[in-house]
């Protein structure tokens, strides 16, 4: 997820100074994640570089006083463009998980033990997810939600391979 | 803890050519909700319908509380399935010429429960799976959706020691297969019944405690391997 991007997003409504910004982003998007302030401060300093924020004005409380930062036409483009944007769909595990396979049926393992262990590995962080969503609010189950579906992918791949391991097995072996 | 409630053994069933189970081995503790995945066609139905006494495998065993359900009458098997299972399918469970209250009902007065008693924990149970207003309905005037909370409400209403659902979200969308599958579970972990959920959904899965996986008509319990 681009960090970059939300910040400048989360500057749309309205001119913030850093500590805002980080409690903004913390409060929707961390997940227990939490975001550093060194990472607030050179990602505002570097759209400052890029023309997407300029400085409006200082804030002057109790404590030190406080830049303020405000999303610049060119800045409000950029987040158009990047929320119209579809991400690239990632390969995710299938890689290492095809790898383990081939590498399994080359050697004389089992390779459906293999799959059986990630399945197990998979349903289990589900259980949590399906639990976890259970008891939370909207942005949780939504969050959840989209782990979920992308697990749900890796194991209907888990189960195509599955039932081609036979066939898997006659390609790769010498 | 105590030993499983049900469990098969190395059962097996053919259908014509067909073998649907060629060595099957489930257990079922009590309360527990239990997944039984695999692909099409692998024989997870063919063995929740063996547990729950429906189809009579050809060999292996099936003890429910000690009770050798193989070697039941078929009006015993009867009796237990109304008393002690209940039942979840994919569709087309409820009696269409019946209000969604009395398909509710019907289990209880199948068991010789008095009309007004019947009905009256029918309300509740469909109260329960928030579609108490669809009581005077029948099943062809409710959505899928509702129709399965309705066939949730009946296969509880009589206080079961087993539910099996056999792909009880097949039918539905996603949302509506998610409201369902937290009323089955939430409802049943509740009543401490036990569920062996038939689903080839990992989503659907993930509602479980444990899983089993069937294939080429042959499971592993790691439960039963000591």
């Amino acid at each position: 997820m681009s960090v970059s991007r939300t910040l400048l997003a989360l500057l749309e409504p309205g001119p913030r100074h850093g500590y805002d910004l980080k409690r903004a982003y913390d409060e929707q998007f961390a997940q227990g994640r939490q975001l550093a302030y060194g990472q607030v401060y050179s990602t505002l300093s570097r759209l400052l570089r890029n023309g997407l924020v300029e400085e409006a004005g200082v804030e002057h409380g109790a404590g030190p006083d406080r830049k303020r930062y405000t999303i610049t036409d060119a800045g409000v483009t950029d987040v158009e463009t990047w929320l119209g944007t579809a991400e690239n769909p990632e390969p995710y595990l299938q890689n290492t998980l095809y790898t383990k396979v081939v590498l399994a049926l080359l050697s004389g393992r089992s390779a459906t033990e293999v799959l059986d262990t990630q399945r197990s590995a998979h349903l289990k962080v589900m259980r949590e997810l399906t639990r976890r969503k259970t008891g939370g609010d909207l942005a949780d189950q939504l969050i959840c939600d989209h782990a979920l579906f992308h697990l749900e992918a890796d194991l209907r791949w888990l189960e195509l391979t599955a039932a081609r391991l036979d066939a898997l097995a006659e390609v790769v072996r010498p | 803890m105590t030993g499983p409630l049900l469990v098969g053994r190395d059962l097996h069933k053919t259908f014509g050519a067909t073998q649907a189970l060629r060595g099957a081995d489930v257990s079922v503790r009590a309360g527990e909700v239990l997944a039984v995945m695999g692909p099409s066609g692998s024989g997870k139905s063919t063995l929740l319908h063996c547990l729950a006494g429906i189809v009579t495998p050809d060999s292996g065993s099936i003890e429910y509380q000690g009770r050798d359900l193989v070697a039941m009458s078929d009006a015993e098997r009867s009796a237990l399935r109304r008393t002690d299972f209940g039942f979840v399918f994919q569709f087309g469970q409820l009696v269409p010429e019946l209000t969604c209250l009395e398909n509710v009902a019907l289990p209880l007065r199948l068991g010789g429960v008095k009309r007004k008693v019947a009905e009256a924990k029918a309300r509740q149970w469909l109260e329960r799976v928030e579609v108490g207003e669809l009581g005077a309905r029948r099943p062809g005037d409710v959505s899928g959706g509702q129709g399965q909370r309705v066939a949730v409400a009946r296969a509880l209403v009589g206080d079961p020691q087993v539910v099996f659902a056999d792909e009880p979200t097949g039918a539905l969308d996603s949302l509506n297969g998610e409201t369902v599958m937290q009323l089955l579970t939430e409802a049943a972990r509740s009543a401490n019944a036990a569920v062996v959920l038939v689903t080839h959904e990992a989503r659907v899965a993930a509602h479980s405690d444990r899983e089993i996986v069937v294939r080429d008509g042959t499971a592993t319990d790691r439960e039963l391997v000591s």
